[in-house]
């Protein structure tokens, strides 16, 4: 994991989810985006609260990567993707099965896991 | 108002030059600019500078300033970063500044060192495009955000490997001729497909390589050009620019780009045409993909239209849409932060017959720019147009 100071909003989205208390910032007109936030994204409302976020997801799309950054030279390949929410969608790494078996679609949970490169956190999702 | 033209262009070749530094590439598309206008470099007026990953690349920062130094220029300069859009965005504000006669001459171009960093290094400095927190710690490259793209469009619309095959060998094919091209090198379908997979289902050759290269043009206004009797064919006149979410995650799509339908359609009311006044084009083709995606979102192919244009001849430099004469980035390179006025470049030397590929425009009268940033987070749209000198 990163030696460096915090990233506020985003470490601790990361915190939540993985305590299993994933949120989501939602504005008054019920539009959801990810921290920090001080404005809405899809409005301009400043407005905000903290909902839940729910615990599955479906794939909107994936790729499966195999020239990495540096950052994820013993990672690769791995699989990237995009997950739907519902009030958001998020970008992760897909684990737990093999890229072949992995289709747009597919309902996933999310959580942290560390990357094999350099022990960082990122998001990922694991097949339900 | 009265519509910019292109005095003058210059740029270096396009490819693998890791030794050159910015500075000496600027230098030598600069003062080629300026010697091909013809004018007195005394009055240029401003910098209009397109650079992406400088401080990464180069560890310099503030390029602007050495950027007019270096083609000995005694003028305020700016550096526009927009990604691979930056001297897109450099355009528009020299066009905005001309046509506010705020200025009558000015020198527009980009300059970019990427190879002397090598390949790991260079995909990380252009993932930085995508949002850091949230799509590059996941993992996210430049290509595997396009793959990304490229699947929802496949699943949304149809299409194919084999689709995206017939852009990139159209775009090798248009490039062979072009001596300032990185690669000059006819490959077929099945190449293109049996290429070792980058970030599924994008390939070696659904990529634009990683280049070094500068570009630059001198812009003056109409009453320049008239006064000095400058030979100036070429006016823009059309300009515009669109914005999206920076991740693609927050898009509403991910098999339509947003930013470039607004960029077009303001480009097109700019310059009092619609999409059907188009004979040929440049268009950011980082990826095949994305060459689908500029060429509906520029209104010229219906939504999951454009992804067998290539394969049916129609964008090919024998079709009624000729795209990307040049080569595209696919093939002629993309030294990111020039591509913009790399672009503005092949359009003028294809009106003026100086380009190998000119052959193929003979009749035609309108172009369009298409340059890119991120994955579309930023767009410009250029109109240029043949005119009476």
């Amino acid at each position: 994991m990163s030696d460096g100071p915090r990233d506020d909003g985003f470490d601790d989205l990361l915190d939540a989810i993985a305590d299993g208390e994933g949120f989501y910032i939602e504005c008054e007109n019920g539009h959801g985006s990810l921290p920090p936030r001080l404005s809405c994204p899809q409005c301009g409302s400043q407005e905000l609260g903290k909902q839940g976020l729910p615990e599955s997801g479906e794939i909107s799309t994936y790729t499966v990567v195999t020239v990495p950054t540096p950052q994820f030279d013993e990672d690769a390949p791995y699989v990237t993707a995009v997950v739907d929410f519902g009030p958001v969608s998020v970008t992760g790494q897909v684990r737990g099965r093999e890229p072949d078996d992995i289709e747009t679609g597919q309902v996933v949970g999310i959580d942290v896991g560390e990357t094999v490169t350099r022990d960082e956190r990122l998001i990922v999702f694991e097949p339900r | 108002m009265s519509d910019p033209r292109v005095a003058g262009v210059g740029l270096t070749h396009f490819g693998k030059h890791p030794e050159q530094t910015g500075r000496a590439m600027f230098a030598e598309a600069g003062l080629a600019a300026l010697d091909d206008a013809g004018i007195d470099p005394d009055d240029v007026e401003a910098l209009f500078y397109g650079n992406f990953m400088g401080e990464l690349a180069e560890h310099q920062g503030h390029q602007a300033p050495l950027m007019a130094e270096a083609v000995g220029l005694d003028v305020p300069a700016t550096r526009y970063e927009s990604a691979c859009a930056s001297s897109g965005a450099a355009i528009r504000d020299a066009v905005l500044r001309l046509r506010n006669e705020e200025a009558d001459v000015v020198l527009v171009g980009g300059s970019e060192r990427m190879t002397n960093i090598g390949t790991a290094a260079a995909t990380d400095a252009l993932s930085i495009a995508a949002d850091d927190l949230y799509e590059i710690r996941a993992g996210m490259t430049f290509p595997g955000a396009y793959a990304l793209m490229a699947r929802a469009y496949f699943e949304k619309y149809g299409g194919s490997k084999n689709d995206l095959a017939e852009i990139a060998v159209k775009n090798h094919e248009h490039a062979l001729p072009n001596e300032y091209a990185q690669m000059q090198q006819a490959i077929t379908t099945e190449d293109a497909i049996d290429a070792p997979i980058i970030a599924d289902p994008l390939g070696l050759y659904d990529s634009c390589p990683i280049t070094d290269g500068a570009t630059a043009a001198v812009l003056v206004s109409e009453a320049y050009a008239a006064e000095h009797d400058l030979d100036t064919g070429v006016a823009i006149t059309g300009t515009g620019q669109g914005g999206d979410k920076m991740a693609l995650h927050d898009r509403d799509y991910f098999a339509r780009t947003p930013a470039t339908e607004d960029a077009a359609d303001e480009a097109y009311d700019d310059a009092g045409i619609g999409p059907d006044a188009v004979d040929f084009l440049e268009v950011h083709d980082c990826f095949t993909i994305a060459e689908v995606l500029a060429l509906e979102g520029l209104g010229l192919y219906e939504p999951g239209e454009a992804i067998g244009a290539a394969g049916r001849g129609e964008t090919t430099r024998e079709g009624d849409l000729p795209v990307n004469l040049s080569g595209g980035l696919k093939s002629k390179g993309h030294p990111v932060g020039a591509t913009g006025v790399a672009q503005l470049i092949s359009i003028t030397k294809l009106f003026e017959g100086r380009h190998p590929r000119a052959n193929d425009v003979d009749d035609s009268t309108t172009a369009l720019a298409h340059n890119a940033g991120g994955t579309v987070a930023s767009a410009t749209v250029h109109v240029f147009e043949e005119v009476e000198q």
